[in-house]
Formats: structure tokens, sequence, C-alpha cells
């Protein structure tokens, strides 16, 4: 029956998900099994004995203290069982082995972001290494979200102003779907991530350069996926718009008038250093209000974003 | 229709001449009543027209989700359009469907009693309603809230939108159920006919019994659960939300300290209604009819204590989640000895399958489903996977919906000819059922699969591999409310129609039967006096009203 337990879950992505489908499966089975008694009882009740003629007087049956006490004490012994089986599962999976490695988890409205015990940080994209304790330490920078790994049978809700863990041991390289399954705002149902399961030689990869993409992709195409994913946009637009900073379109090769008198050609060096230490030269008429990126973006980002201002002219 | 009993209209009335409760029908008769039939009326006609609000909303969520992305709203109308759907369900339909609308009428009539106990209190309840819901609608009206009708804090707290004056019509309508369950619990203490002992009560009396005490106690929770969150709103005091030094997981125990329990104030008259049905449809003596009594009463005391079974992944200790666990588990028995009850009072029965019997097995069915379910959802590690996915929609869409509502239908359709002197149209009503069930079953069951394979609730967007199951559950929305048009057109038919119902058409043996379809203005000539229990099917039919008979 594996194809039919496969049709009801996703892929089992770890021990405790395959323990969790055990259980599952195994109320499932006692429950149908429930479900067609009631169903037979009650369908064969209702033909068996419909109203053939009217005003007839019926039996006097209206209490069976064996029959009573069967049914009332055999469910409960059941339910006892089950209950047990599901603490027992529920415990293991939440206590995480001191070896764990353990990352950091952010929610805000409305995406998911990571930050790994070596200082790497990604967004929408958690990297684990295979066969190997993960504890996520995760924490909400405003409203109640709720990180979901459906493959991994886990979710917890992710609240503002405290820290809640969860762990587990990934067991299927790939690719694999997280949701936020607390209700949220506008782009609940968007506030959507991935967990990749890499083997030993991915990961390291992972921590050295960063998410495979940024590898792989051409510059100007990267620094575009940056100017998008790194959240650039909500400050400085592509068409001339004024935003918390200067607009991209046209800037490279301009002269900038900076806050304290000098100024400053937009060339390599200037955008490197605006996109590492940004408060250092601030072009006059705006705050020195953005964060440096610092260990967020790849030497290959940076990169890109330089190749990419050069085409928005 | 060899199913409906037709015995020719009652000859209760005798040489009185007392008028029918309806025979006043001059609006101010009617808006200053203080008869529990007329009040029953109004609360049916308003948690109607209620119920066809949230269904309208209900309509546009699932026809919205039979694509994924935007296919007729954008997210904002779809977050308000699931809220309001579940708001107006929640507080302005269900809780008070069966207790006030069913429970209003029938209640003194099977106690044979001439009305309430507080009569006066009961108009003022169904004003409070009146009041409550008049504020709903301005909040809708004006803005909408979107907040999902749990009010999540902090989210509830900081989103913009009449969030203040939505939970203050959730604050009135509680003062309204506070107040008809008072009055309730002092009618089934003072009222009962001479000669009905605790145990001679209709089930259905002890079922709303039990319902009232939940009422009572839980409801003043809510009200100020509501009220810190509008304090936390209008005036930054800081309860729930952390940046004011509030916490957000507080609200989830304040809110269903009072929810869950709610939640019983929502199942326990829908089964009363079927301990009514039954016996009476099966003619037969009810099965294990103390256990029933107790099992009502049960449920009403450990819905108190099963609140975090809400919250096992909302970061409360793992010591709290298995105590929660257990007792949900152990909330079960008392509703699995109910079911086993019911089918067993069938067998050897003379079981008519008219309308109200035929929802009446629909509930057993749906029931099934519901509470079946409700196993995997009580189970630790199974909930962690399941909980905020669509598999806890669909099981409580079997349990609310599937249950209580069928079991309202099963009410209605029984009390009909009783509250309005007239029967609808059986054909009808069976197409009607018919119709019902499958397009409930077709847009809830695959519901369970979605919830299994990952899929979250209150999603307005979703991956591509969930569009199947959404389109199958659309279709069966559409068979639904198609079902619930046949409905609306037989049961309005039948208004159009003179007096033509029997008194005792399901010859049942409780004594609101054994007045005129409809009743007379003070229910009865003369105060009844129990003569035999309420489902002594196997002897014959003793009147317990001197001068009534079939």
């Amino acid at each position: 029956m594996n194809w039919f337990r496969e049709w009801m879950m996703p892929v089992a992505a770890s021990e405790h998900a395959i323990k969790v489908d055990d259980l599952y499966m195994f109320i499932f089975w006692l429950m149908l099994a429930f479900f067609i008694l009631i169903c037979y009882l009650t369908v064969v009740f209702a033909l068996k004995y419909r109203r053939k003629k009217e005003g007839v007087l019926t039996v006097n049956f209206s209490h069976n203290l064996a029959l009573e006490l069967a049914w009332s004490i055999i469910p409960l012994i059941l339910v006892i069982g089950i209950f047990f089986w599901g603490f027992n599962d529920y415990v293991s999976a939440f206590v995480a082995p001191n070896d764990a490695i353990e990352i950091h988890v952010t929610g805000s409205k409305w995406k998911w972001a990571f930050e790994y015990p070596d200082g790497t940080r990604s967004i929408k994209k958690l990297h684990v290494p295979i066969n190997k304790p993960v504890r996520l330490i995760m924490t909400s920078e405003d409203v109640l979200h709720a990180f979901f790994i459906p493959s991994l049978r886990i979710k917890t809700d992710v609240i503002p102003g405290r820290y809640v863990d969860m762990s587990f041991t990934a067991t299927v390289p790939g690719r694999h779907q997280v949701f936020c399954a607390e209700y949220c705002g506008k782009d609940h149902s968007d506030m959507m991530a991935e967990v990749y399961v890499d083997t030993p030689e991915q990961y390291d990869i992972f921590l050295k350069e960063g998410p495979e993409e940024l590898r792989t992709m051409p510059l100007v195409e990267l620094g575009k996926f940056t100017y998008d994913e790194a959240g650039c946009k909500s400050c400085h637009s592509l068409d001339g718009t004024e935003g918390e900073g200067p607009s991209f379109k046209g800037l490279w090769g301009r002269s900038e008038k900076l806050r304290d008198g000098s100024s400053v050609t937009v060339d390599e060096n200037y955008i490197r250093e605006s996109i590492l230490n940004p408060s250092a030269k601030v072009v006059a008429g705006y705050e020195p209000v953005m964060p440096t990126f610092q260990g967020l973006l790849r030497e290959r980002q940076i990169t890109g974003m330089i190749e990419y201002l050069k085409t928005l002219k | 229709m060899a199913d409906i009993v037709a015995t020719p209209k009652s000859h209760a009335q005798g040489d009185h001449h007392d008028v029918d409760y309806l025979h006043d029908g001059s609006l101010m008769s009617w808006m200053t009543t203080v008869d529990h039939k007329k009040l029953g009326v109004m609360y049916l006609w308003s948690i109607l027209f209620m119920f066809f609000l949230g269904g309208v909303f209900a309509l546009l969520v699932r026809l919205e989700l039979i694509a994924p992305g935007r296919t007729i709203m954008d997210a904002e109308q779809y977050n308000k359009a699931f809220t309001l759907h579940g708001a107006i369900m929640v507080f302005l339909f269900i809780i008070p469907s069966i207790p006030a609308a069913l429970g209003n009428f029938a209640l003194p009539l099977m106690l044979g009693a001439k009305d309430v106990a507080f009569p006066r209190l009961n108009l003022a309840s169904f004003w409070i309603y009146v009041t409550g819901a008049l504020i709903a609608t301005t909040a809708m009206f004006t803005g909408g809230v979107d907040t999902g009708w749990t009010f999540y804090t902090p989210y509830s707290t900081t989103t913009d939108g009449p969030v203040a004056l939505m939970t203050f019509a959730a604050f009135v309508l509680g003062f309204s159920s506070i107040l008809t369950g008072v009055n309730f619990i002092a009618t089934v203490h003072k009222l009962r006919a001479p000669g009905m002992g605790w145990f001679k009560m209709p089930l259905f009396v002890w079922g709303i019994y039990s319902t009232a005490i939940i009422q009572v106690l839980a409801t003043p929770v809510l009200a100020i659960t509501l009220l810190l969150l509008i304090m936390e709103r209008a005036f930054g005091v800081g309860v729930f939300d952390p940046k004011l030094g509030g916490d957000p997981v507080l609200f989830q125990h304040f809110f269903w300290f009072y929810s869950h329990p709610a939640v019983y104030i929502m199942i326990l008259p829908g089964m009363a209604i079927i301990s009514e049905v039954v016996p009476t449809m099966s003619q037969k003596v009810f099965f294990g009819y103390k256990a029933t009594a107790f099992s009502s009463v049960a449920i009403a005391i450990v819905s108190f204590v099963v609140w975090g079974h809400h919250m096992f992944t909302s970061g409360q200790s793992q010591l709290a989640g298995a105590i929660f666990s257990f007792l949900t588990f152990l909330v079960g028995i008392p509703s699995a000895i109910k079911v086993f009850n019911w089918i067993t009072t069938m067998y050897k029965g003379s079981v008519s399958l008219a309308a109200p019997m035929l929802y009446a097995l629909m509930f057993l069915i749906l029931f099934g489903i519901g509470g079946l379910t409700g196993i995997f959802l009580g189970t630790l590690s199974v909930d962690i996977h399941l909980h905020d996915t669509y598999f806890v929609v669909a099981h409580f869409h079997y349990v609310m919906m599937g249950s209580t509502v069928i079991a309202f239908l099963a009410g209605l359709h029984y009390w009909w000819p009783k509250m309005f002197g007239r029967m609808y149209n059986e054909g009808a009503a069976r197409i009607g059922a018919i119709l019902v069930f499958v397009g409930f079953n077709t847009t809830f069951l695959p519901q369970f699969l979605l919830g299994s394979r990952g899929m979250p609730r209150r999603y307005y967007n979703y991956l591509p591999e969930f569009q199947f199951l959404h389109q199958v559950s659309t279709v069966g929305s559409w068979i639904l409310g198609l079902g619930f048009l046949i409905m609306a057109g037989y049961l309005f038919a039948s208004l159009r129609k003179p007096f033509d119902a029997p008194s005792n058409p399901w010859h049942a043996r409780t004594l609101d039967w054994q007045t005129s379809s409809p009743p007379i203005t003070h229910n009865f000539h003369e105060t009844p006096v129990l003569k035999q229990g309420p489902y002594d099917f196997f002897k014959p039919f003793e009147p317990s009203v001197e001068g009534y008979h079939e």
C-alpha cells in the first residue's frame, strides 16, 4: 500500500516523517474500520427496520450494560494507545542532539531569512546538510508566522519577541517546500521558502560561495536578481522615481554631490563601498539609513550589481 | 410517501376557541412579543438570513480558489471574504442557530410550559442579537476586517480596518448568548410539567441545558478577551502585542478558553436534535437515555479543559501539549457513546425515511467522519503536520456544517409543521437533502487530502499541484448551493398554503406535539401532567394534555 501512502502525503524526508506517516496510516485504517461499521449499521438498520405499517408498537430495548461498556471501553483503550504513540513521536522530535547545526530563522511580512553558524545568510532558501541534525532557532519581526516543512512533517509558530526552536535530520536530498502556516496578512500565501538538503560537499560550497544561482547566473542577470532579492528595490527605483535612496536610472558614471560637500564619481569602487559601508559617502539630500550588506551579498553579487548598474542608462 | 404519517388535522382545540400564535400578524405584535414561539421564529429568519450571507462569502471564497492567483478578487479582498464568512457563520449563525431559534420555539413546549422563565429577558436577548448583527454589518460595510474570525494578535491589533467594531459586535452578541443561556437554565429547572422528573425530560432539553451551562460560563471570558483587544487597539494598553510588552500567545489561551467550549455550544444542540428525531422517526424507545444525557453534561464539562489542542504548534510547553492531547481523546468517548446509542435506537424500530430522518441519517455519517478525523488532530505528532492545513478546515466543516447544520436542518424539517402549521413538499425535500449531501462531501472530502499533502489554510494563492482538488471542492460548493436553493424554494412555497399540518405528523410522544399546529398562544389549554416518558414507543400513546387526542 506504499502508493496509497505516497498519494496521501508528500515525500517523507526524515525518520520522524516516516514515523508520523506510520501512525497516520494506522489511525487511518482504524478509523476507516469504525467508519465502515457506522455506515453499515446506519444503512442496514434504516433499511431493514423501515416502516411498513403505521401505528405499530416497538420493543422496549432501552439499555444493555455489556454492549454499552464494550463501546465505551474499547474506544477508550484504542485512543489511549494512540495518545501514547503520538506523544512519544512528538517528544522525540523535539529533542535536538547536542551537535545539531544551529540556524537562525527570521520571519517577517512576507519573507523568511536564514543565518548560518558561520555568518552566511540567505533569503527564502534554507540549505542544510543531509543526515545531520539541524536546530532552527526562530523568531518573528512583526506578527505570528509558522514555519511549515510538509515533507519533514514539522511546523512551529514563529512568534515576535521570543525564540522557538524546531529540530530535524533530513534524509532525502534535494528541494523541499516550506510554507507559512499561520495567517499573516496580504501575502501570507506567497510567504514560501525552500529547504535544500545538500550533500556535505554541496553544503560546504554553499557556505563558501552562496546559493547555486549566484555562482552560475550571467553577471547582469545576477545583478538584477540581487536587486530584487536583497531588497534594493524598496529604496532605489529603476525609472528615476525618488525614493529613500537615489534612483539607479542613469546613475552610472555620474558625479554625485555628497552630504559633506565633496563629490564622487559613481564607478566600480564607489558602488562597492556603498554596498558594504553605505554610510561612508552619502549623497546630499538623503539620510544615512541604508544597512550594510556585508556578509549578506557574495563577492560575485556585488560585481553583478555593478554590471547591472552599467546597463541602467 | 408511506413514510409520512398523515393524520387528520388535530381536534385538540376541543371546545376552546383560543387562536394560534401566528394569528396576530401585525408588525408591532412581532417586534414587542414576549412569546417564545414568535421570538424563535424571529431568530429563525434572522439566522437564516445570516446563513445566506455567510454562504455567499463561502461561495466567493471557493470561486476564487478555483485557480491559483487572482480569479475574481485580490488578496486583500480574499482575506476579508474568508474572515467575514467565518465570523458571520460562527457568531451570527451557528451559535444562535439551534438554541435561540429552535430551542426558543420547542423548549417550553417540550417542558409543557407556557413560556420561558423570563419572557421579557428573552425579548431583550433577541434585540441585543439584532444590535450585535447591525454593528457587525456596519464593520463589514466600513472597510471589512481581514483578521480571520479568530482575531489572533498581534496581527489583529496592528492591521487596518474596523477590527474594534467587529470585535465589539462579537462582544455584544455574547451578551445575547449569555442571557438566552440563563433563561433556558431557569426554564428547565423551574417550568417542567408536573410529573416530569429530570430523567423524563426529552433529550433535546438535556442537550440545550448542557449548552446553556457552557454559554453562561464561557462567554464572559470571550467578552473580557475582546475587551482587552479593543483596549490594546484603541489605547495602546499592552496586553498581547510584544512591542508593548504583551504576550501574543496569551490571546490564544483566552480565545480558545471560550472558543473551544463554543464548539460544543455549536455541536451539543445538534446532537440534541438527533436524539429527538431518531427515536421519534424510528418509533422506538431511546437506547441508553441516561448515558446520552450524562454524555451531554460530561462533554460540557470536559470541553473547558481541552482548549490547548488548538495550540500544539504555538510554543506552549510539551507537557501542556501532552495533557491537552490526552483530555481531547477523553472528550471523544462520550461522543462515540452517543453515536452508538443513536444507531442502536433504530434497531427493531419502525423507521420512517421522511426528510427529518434523512437529515438525521446524514448526520450520523457526516458526524462519523468529523469525529473520527478529530482523532488524527488530537494525536500530537500527527497534528504537528496537519495543524493549520486544509485537513483542519475539512474536519471542522464536517463537525460544524456536516453535523451541526445538518442537525439544524433535521430539526427545521421536524418542527416546521409545528412552527408554521404547514407541511412542505416531501419529494422536493428529499431532492434537496440528496444534493446537500453530495455537494457537501464533494466540497470537503478533497480538502482532507489537500491538507495531508501540506496545503495550508487561509491561502489566497497556491501551488499548481493542489489545483485539481481545489477545483473539485469548488464544484462541490455549487452543488451544495443548489441544494440550499431548492430547500429555500419548497420551504417558502409551503408558507403560501393554508394550514394543513396535523398536530402530530411524526407520532411523537413529547409534549411539544400535544397541541395544535401551529400551537395556540399559550401553548396548551390545560397544564400538561406527564403520563408517559418521551420515548415510550413500546406502549400505546397516552396524552399528557387533557382533551388532546390525535
